[in-house]
């Protein structure tokens, strides 16, 4: 009989306390961010396609086309073309294209690059319904970030 | 207007009524609806519907146009007849019960001297459909919501009526506008407050909702009872649901919380209405309220509350009461 009734008090008292906490929760600012009309800053650690590092003393990639990314790249979605010319020691890099579509980003092409050519660039809005739109050619769009 | 002159006005009114009635059910309906998702929506700190009209406010009719435009499939090895009379035995009965609802002193379709045993047979009805809708589609998770429901239905109609028989005997009346008016400034929650917990536990079950919606429980039935329903089918059974919550509130309001009585606002005879709909609506707030803070019970569990809680607890509340008036009186 006491057990009866120390249910029944215990039961109606949890039962009371729950109540409170979503009525807490009701009063409280929500959290949601209504996404196509306000976003929020993305972590720097987030690892969207890989974009050539801009080189803040030369203005230019730093890109020496050894082709180390696509040949370590699993997917073989990374093609680079280089060529020498005169006067200039080493290779000069004439295009970089990127498959998005194959491309997994396991971040070895970024690993693996002798003078930290590459990183994550911070895209993440790519819907599309064009497979053309991920075929992406990182020499233009490195000129294109001016 | 000269062929209105040649209609019985007996008969206009009762058209008129049922127009209304109608399209408050559908009204009400969308208020809750909306209700239900924002404040589920608050409940986890979230905004709920947002999108369709300023504060997702057309989310619901947007809903109603979608299921409108749906098809209705029938399963191929299902009774076709009943099938489609199920969801009209869902939404119907709920809606006669708005013949004997008091909204105010003067608002009220008919006030019956039977009032309150009318309401609580059309209640008992809404689960007959909800028998039918699961025996006729011919699919074991519908079958087993069906009878779960029966199973409930049963067990908390006894609580049910016992609690409300407590009030009765103190207000010495069944019809409605008596009850609201035998209760004068001191509601019945205050003499009666076991009772109307009592009731408001029942009802909660009595609608199948949270924490005691065992006949649609997603996680073990799918959608039980209405799993082979689609388009406006499922919408009737939606409708009655909602109804029958507005239903067990309004009840709850008239038997417990003095109905239209309030502080006196002008044209007192009608304005009754906005004390009665504030109750209503508070009420049915603590309803999806509590449906968005507790889980699902176990079937065991939902039925041994009742019969080892809350019938003894009615009866024990029934006899009190009824040594008190004998007393009293």
């Amino acid at each position: 009989m006491k057990e009866y009734f120390e249910l029944l008090f215990t039961g109606a008292k949890s039962l009371l306390i729950g109540l409170g906490v979503t009525l807490r929760a009701m009063i409280k600012p929500n959290v949601t961010v209504h996404y196509p009309r306000e976003k929020i800053a993305i972590s720097p650690q987030f690892r969207g396609h890989t974009d050539l590092v801009k080189d803040a003393a030369t203005g230019t990639h730093k890109c020496i086309s050894c082709m180390m990314c696509e040949k370590d790249c699993p997917c073989g979605c990374i093609s680079v073309a280089g060529e020498t010319r005169e006067g200039v020691k080493g290779k000069v890099l004439t295009s970089y294209l990127l498959d998005f579509t194959k491309c997994s980003l396991c971040g070895i092409c970024v690993e693996v690059c002798p003078t930290s050519a590459l990183e994550f660039s911070q895209e993440y809005e790519l819907a599309s319904r064009n497979i053309e739109d991920f075929h992406y050619d990182l020499l233009k769009r490195l000129e294109a970030r001016g | 207007m000269e062929m209105l002159n040649l209609l019985p006005p007996e008969f206009l009114r009762i058209v008129i009524s049922a127009i209304i009635v109608v399209a408050f059910v559908f009204l009400n309906c969308m208020v809750l609806g909306y209700a239900e998702r924002k404040l589920a929506g608050f409940f986890q700190m979230r905004p709920g519907p947002m999108e369709v009209g300023p504060w997702g406010l057309l989310q619901l009719m947007i809903d109603g146009v979608k299921l409108i435009a749906k098809q209705l499939i029938i399963p191929k090895d299902s009774g076709k007849m009943l099938f489609r009379v199920a969801p009209l035995l869902a939404f119907m009965p709920v809606a006669m019960s708005f013949i004997v609802i008091p909204f105010s002193e003067k608002i009220q379709v008919r006030d019956m001297d039977i009032g309150l045993v009318f309401m609580l047979g059309i209640m008992a009805l809404h689960v007959v459909s909800t028998l039918l809708a699961g025996w006729v589609s011919n699919n074991k998770y519908a079958l087993f919501g069906a009878i779960r429901a029966v199973a409930q239905n049963i067990a908390y109609e006894i609580p049910m009526l016992l609690s409300l028989l407590a009030v009765v005997f103190i207000s010495n009346t069944l019809s409605m506008q008596g009850i609201v008016k035998a209760q004068g400034p001191i509601w019945n929650i205050l003499v009666q407050p076991l009772a109307f917990i009592i009731y408001f536990v029942a009802a909660i079950a009595e609608t199948n909702r949270a924490p005691f919606d065992l006949p649609e429980a997603e996680s073990e039935l799918t959608a039980g009872f209405h799993t082979e329903y689609s388009g406006m089918g499922f919408s009737l059974f939606v409708l009655g649901e909602y109804t029958n919550m507005f239903f067990v509130c309004s009840i709850a309001t008239v038997v417990f919380l003095g109905g239209w009585s309030g502080p006196p606002l002008p044209f007192y005879a009608y304005s009754g209405i906005i004390w009665f709909f504030l109750k209503v609506y508070g009420l049915l707030f603590v309803m999806i309220w509590v449906r968005w803070t507790y889980p699902r019970t176990r079937f065991d569990q939902l039925l041994n509350f009742c019969w080892m809680y809350l019938i003894p607890f009615s009866l024990v509340n029934l006899l009190i009461t009824v040594v008190g008036v004998k007393l009293l009186k």
